[in-house]
Parts: C-alpha cells; structure tokens; sequence
C-alpha cells in the first residue's frame, strides 16, 4: 500500500464535496485500485504522487476524472434493462411452472460486487415471484465488497444509477445520507467469497446463474474452465446470462444458445435436448421461442 | 422529439438543455409552473415527450405543475421527471403520487439524467450503451 494518509484525505475530502461520497478510514484500498490507472496514465510514480501533483496543481479536469473514477460503479440496477427484463417476463414464470411450488428457486450472482444486481433480482423475485421463496448467493473475490452488498446500503449517486424511483420508494427506505434496502430483500440475498479462477467450493444447485461481465477479463482456458464449473453448478434445465460482450461461443461448446429479442441466454445443451437450437443453426437476429417458452409468453 | 425544461435556475436549466441536445433532442424552457403550462398551450398538438421539473420554482412549484399536467387527457403522452434537490422519501412518495414517472435528484451526473432517460424508454437508440 502506498497511499499516504495526506493523499487519502485530499481524495475522500474531493469527492465528498463534488459527489456527496464519503470514503471513510479503510477505503484507502478503492482510492489505490481506482486511481492507479490514471496515475499510470499521468506518468506518475504511485498514486500518492499522482494525487500530490493534482493536488499543487487544482487541474479541474484531472479532479472531475479522480471523483469519476470513485463514483462509476461498474453494476447499476435496471440500467442493463434487457437481462432482467427477459428474467421477469421469460425466466421466471417458466421457472415457477416447472417446479413444485415448495421448492426454493436458487439464483447465483457471480462477482457482484456492491450487490445492485443481487437486489434487482431479489426486487424481481419480490414482486412477480408469486412468493415463492428463493435464495439469492451474491459472490465477489473482494470481501470489501460482500460487506457493502450484506449492508444493502447505497449513496444518493449509486441509487441514481438506473433504478426506477417507483421500485426505489418500494424497496428502501433513506437512512441518513444513505438509501437502505428493505429487510425482506436483505433476507433473500447470501454473500459468500468465492474465486471463480479456482475449483469452487460446495455449492447450491442453481436454476439460474448470472456471470455477467466477468469472463472478459479472464483468458481464454480460464474462461472455459470457469463455464465448465457453472456447468456443473447449474441445474440441467438453468440458464446463464452472460453480459452483451460475452458469450460460450468457440470457448466451451457444450452450451445451447436461446434468443429472447436481442438477448442470447444460454443452457447446458446436452442435457436439454430440443430445448435448445442448435448453435449453427440458430438464427442471430430473430426470437426463438421454444414451445414451452412461447407458451409463458402468451401468459399461459 | 422535444422536450421541456422546467427550472427556475437559468444554469440549471441551459444544462439539461444541453444533455438533451447532445442526445438528439430539440427543447423548450420555462422558468416556472406556469410558464410551463404556457408553453404547453402553444406547442398545441405537438406535445413535447418529455418534461424536467425541478420542485421548488416562484409563482407555480413542480408538483402543482405535474398535478395540473395528469388532468389534461391530451398530455398524457409526455413523461414527467422530477429533477430537484429535495431529497426526502416523502417527497418522492408525493411526486410519483401526482403523476411523476421518475425522480432524479440534483446534483447527479450525466450517466445517471442519461439512466433516468433509459428507464423512460427516451434514450435515442444510438445514445444508449
């Protein structure tokens, strides 16, 4: 660690002025991950000097980047509308039909960082899960960030960040300058530090896993081995939402691919067969319903 | 498509003027309520998609603005965001009640007006992530 207490203290006092974020002792860790590419980039040696050079200096479009690069949070709510929306009106209802109603639902949100995702989903289960109950494991590397999901606890900024405000007066109430999330939602999500590069430990079966906007920054046998091991986590008849730059294609073939609008979802192929397309076969561009999936969309 | 800038503050309101034009949008502005609803009676038929409304404005405040909005049949196409520093849970309860599709609370960055605009299904396609 080579962030001064000076430097950390002219960060945290920067962006609480200009983004109402306060970084409190032990955040010294963000400030270092978050700035260091813009330290490499400035040519300084550390983040400290970058920060005592900016700090002679007052250049407002160097403090606009610093408080940009504390404050963007890679995860947002809704804002990737599609995955949730195929989730709430496809996913879902197949999910309660094709399972006795006694039996939890169990949903993985793999490297999830502060947990906007966990709670969208739980905000999706709680409102069109016909109260069925359901678990929701949120996993990161970093423990930093399990213990902001298990808060459910999000600034002004974060909540801004693509949650509609009819969901947000519905599931939080305002603590202080923060945004809490509802007691029943916090209930429904598990935090626990898994490693996705490394064998996992025991897990749930899961009916569906999300891994969205992990892989791309593994290499290609990390990928595979990584889809590999969800597979074997994965319910035969689960689905895997990847994120848009994301897919199993040419790393690990044994997934079937499903289009819902613009959105390819993806299942273990073998296990389902007719259940999926054949990859090259399947049409990029068009919806494929399988019949079963045409049938929860015309409500039945 | 147009929409309407509704704010008291002259920055405020050459700024969200600004990201709409960047994002493909042709505005109208009113310092006010009432001005608002003027310029709403002009533009006739050719009703703007969208209205900002900041709350605390002179002469016609934003709530009594997007209450007076939901009793007109031929607005009810435009979609109504509450831009403001009034931050309480109450007050957003009370601006959804009014009529108010979404809440965005001042200051806020421009990913997160653009995020806002998403949601309402107003961000033009080449904009959006």
């Amino acid at each position: 660690m080579t962030l001064s207490p000076q430097a950390f203290a002219y960060v945290s006092d920067l962006v609480r002025r200009e983004a109402a974020i306060v970084l409190g002792p032990g955040k010294e860790y963000l400030v270092e991950a978050r700035l260091l590419p813009l330290a490499r980039a400035a040519g300084a040696a550390d983040v400290s000097a970058y920060v005592s050079s900016l700090q002679r200096s007052g250049n407002p479009t160097q403090r606009m980047a610093v408080v940009e690069a504390l404050t963007t949070n890679e995860t947002s709510w809704f804002r990737d509308g599609e995955p949730f929306e195929v989730f709430r009106s496809t996913v879902l209802p197949e999910l309660l039909s094709s399972t006795p109603p006694t039996r939890r639902l169990n949903i993985w949100s793999a490297a999830c960082s502060s947990g906007q995702e966990a709670y969208t989903i739980a905000m999706l289960l709680a409102d069109h899960g016909q109260g069925r109950k359901a678990e929701i494991l949120a996993s990161d590397l970093s423990t930093e960030m399990l213990d902001r999901t298990k808060a459910g606890a999000y600034s002004q900024l974060e909540i801004g960040r693509g949650l509609p405000a009819p969901m947000m007066v519905k599931h939080f109430r305002r603590a202080g300058t923060q945004w809490q999330v509802s007691d029943q939602l916090r209930a429904m999500v598990r935090t626990q530090r898994i490693n996705l590069a490394t064998p996992f430990p025991p897990l749930p079966v899961f009916d569906v896993v999300f891994l969205r906007n992990v892989l791309i920054y593994f290499d290609a046998p990390t990928k595979k081995a990584i889809l590999q091991r969800v597979r074997q986590v994965l319910s035969p008849q689960g689905y895997l939402f990847l994120g848009g730059a994301e897919t199993t294609l040419g790393i690990d073939d044994s997934w079937g691919r499903t289009t819902i609008g613009r959105f390819t979802l993806y299942r273990p192929q073998a296990a389902t067969p007719g259940a999926n397309p054949p990859v090259a076969t399947a049409p990029l561009t068009t919806t494929v319903l399988p019949p079963r999936w045409a049938a929860a969309a015309e409500g039945r | 498509m147009r929409a309407l800038v509704i704010d008291d503050s002259r920055t405020m309101r050459s700024l969200l003027s600004r990201q709409l034009v960047a994002l493909g949008y042709e505005t109208l502005q009113a310092g006010n309520g009432q001005e608002a609803l003027e310029v709403m009676d002009q533009a006739g038929a050719d009703v703007p998609v969208l209205a900002t409304v900041d709350w605390n404005m002179p002469v016609m405040d934003g709530l009594t603005f997007v209450q007076r909005v939901r009793t007109r049949q031929e607005w009810r196409s435009m979609s109504l965001m509450m831009v403001t520093t009034e931050a309480e849970y109450d007050q957003i309860v009370r601006a959804l009640a009014a009529g108010a599709h979404e809440y965005l609370i001042k200051p806020f960055t421009p990913e997160a007006f653009s995020d806002k605009l998403q949601l309402l299904g107003l961000l033009p396609e080449r904009a959006a992530q």
